[in-house]
């Protein structure tokens, strides 16, 4: 995926009033199989899959012994004992050898990052497209649910899910019929105003909504619970990687949060590592930030230490020497209007 | 992509106006279709004197930030206060509207060492 096809701002208006396609062929792909499958993943990730009927999905994270985040990504339960697993492109190979060393013996487990390609529908006519690419001849998936629908030459696995905040679709296909699926998606979409959408589109899209982004909000220094995502951790459930150092930081109280801000005035686009200052003191840094197209104004996520991690509290943002205001708002950034 | 004939380039894409001995600097198209969208431009203070070659103002689009580069040494005279309101005039006409800042030039005959327009069209080619 290129930075930007035309211009991030073009692309990003096009998802949030039209529909964007985003080429996500670079994510990986891990099928899990076996009786065991269900009790192996609820080891190794952090949510609870024995929640997820045949078809259905969550996210969820892969945790280091510490609690901390190797990956985020969505496992699907694809049918009974047999699970699809969408990673992060850059950390395919490291989740896989995690898991694989820590693979049990009747569980199939294997890498199929390279047959896969992917692509993401975003923005309010997706499900007109949707429509027009099928003639009418199927329902689309419930959210959060993934289905087989056949199509020319191989069938297509589609699931209502997506990074933008908009309504949507991803497809997971063989990776030989990309080229051909792009192209028919963007002449059946013409009509409708679609545009190929980069990776600056996405950035922008998704910090718009405070969607964490792997490898910025997300490290293995960092805790779910850190990151205001204690709702796809299952403390409840039975034993699993990270679960200890969770439930002691659950106990202690968490010392720092992620929260999202927005600059108060016109400046430069706030960026990772942009030191942050209360009180004339740094407190920490950027871990996401850019200029958003919608709200045209500086906006970003930081973990900020707990006693100041309240909404409205004032910050500063110092870009290149000169500080600049802030406040620490409520998540998401961007809402809809109704 | 355009190269105005009246025009001199430096190797890091900024073109320099000559008018008495007073220079107006902004970036090349090449530059600015490079950038895309460019959401705040940084400007130099009046009074301050600046070196070739080195940082005088900042460009930003939504991905970076660029460093825009003084093609030759001077004091600043004059910014485009219009961009403070409206960046994307330098993406729109970066050649007019979207010049940058003007120099009363130090040694004005650094000019001849920048680069002629069909130096520059061979350089971006």
């Amino acid at each position: 995926m290129p930075v930007q096809y035309t211009s991030i701002m073009d692309e990003h208006q096009a998802v949030r009033n039209h529909v964007g396609l985003f080429d996500i062929s670079h994510m990986g792909q891990f099928l899990v199989r076996g009786p065991e499958a269900t009790p192996w993943l609820n080891y190794l990730l952090s949510n609870n899959v024995e929640r997820l009927g045949v078809g259905e999905s969550q996210y969820t994270f892969l945790l280091n012994e510490n609690g901390g985040v190797i990956d985020d990504l969505i496992v699907y339960r694809y049918v009974e004992n047999q699970f699809l697993l969408v990673v992060n492109a850059a950390k395919t190979n490291e989740d896989f050898a995690w898991m694989e060393a820590r693979r049990w013996p009747n569980v199939l487990f294997e890498n199929q990052s390279a047959d896969y390609a992917g692509l993401a529908v975003q923005g309010p006519k997706s499900m007109k497209l949707f429509d027009l690419f099928f003639d009418g001849q199927h329902s689309r998936p419930a959210r959060n649910e993934i289905k087989k629908i056949s199509c020319v030459p191989n069938p297509l696995l589609i699931s209502s899910t997506g990074y933008t905040g908009e309504d949507g679709f991803e497809i997971f296909f063989p990776a030989q019929d990309a080229p051909q699926l792009w192209r028919s998606i963007l002449e059946k979409g013409a009509s409708l105003g679609i545009k190929p959408c980069g990776l600056g589109a996405r950035d922008t899209l998704r910090l718009e909504m405070c969607y964490p982004l792997n490898g910025s909000d997300l490290s293995p220094q960092h805790t779910p619970l850190e990151a205001g995502l204690s709702i796809f951790v299952d403390l409840q459930k039975s034993d699993f990687i990270g679960r200890a150092p969770l439930l002691q930081q659950r106990t202690e109280g968490v010392r720092r949060r992620l929260v999202p801000f927005k600059m108060k005035e016109k400046s430069p686009p706030p960026r990772p590592h942009y030191p942050i200052f209360k009180n004339g003191q740094q407190i920490t840094e950027i871990a996401s930030g850019t200029l958003s197209p919608t709200l045209n104004i500086g906006i970003g996520m930081a973990y900020v230490p707990a006693e100041f991690a309240r909404i409205n509290e004032e910050i500063e943002v110092d870009i290149r020497g000169r500080r600049f205001a802030a406040t620490i708002e409520k998540k998401p950034l961007h809402r809809k209007a109704n | 992509m355009n190269v105005p004939d009246d025009l001199r380039y430096s190797e890091t894409h900024e073109w320099l106006r000559l008018e008495g001995d007073t220079a107006t600097i902004g970036i090349t198209d090449h530059a600015q279709a490079e950038l895309t969208d460019i959401v705040y431009v940084e400007l130099p203070k009046i009074g301050a004197t600046v070196a070739a070659k080195q940082p005088a103002a900042v460009v930003e689009s939504v991905k970076a930030a660029s460093d825009i580069y003084a093609p030759a040494a001077g004091t600043v005279t004059e910014v485009n206060s219009a961009l403070e309101g409206n960046s994307g005039l330098v993406n729109t006409d970066p050649y007019g509207e979207g010049w940058l800042f003007r120099l009363r030039l130090s040694a004005p005959d650094e000019i001849k060492t920048l680069k002629t327009p069909d130096d520059y069209r061979a350089q971006i080619s």
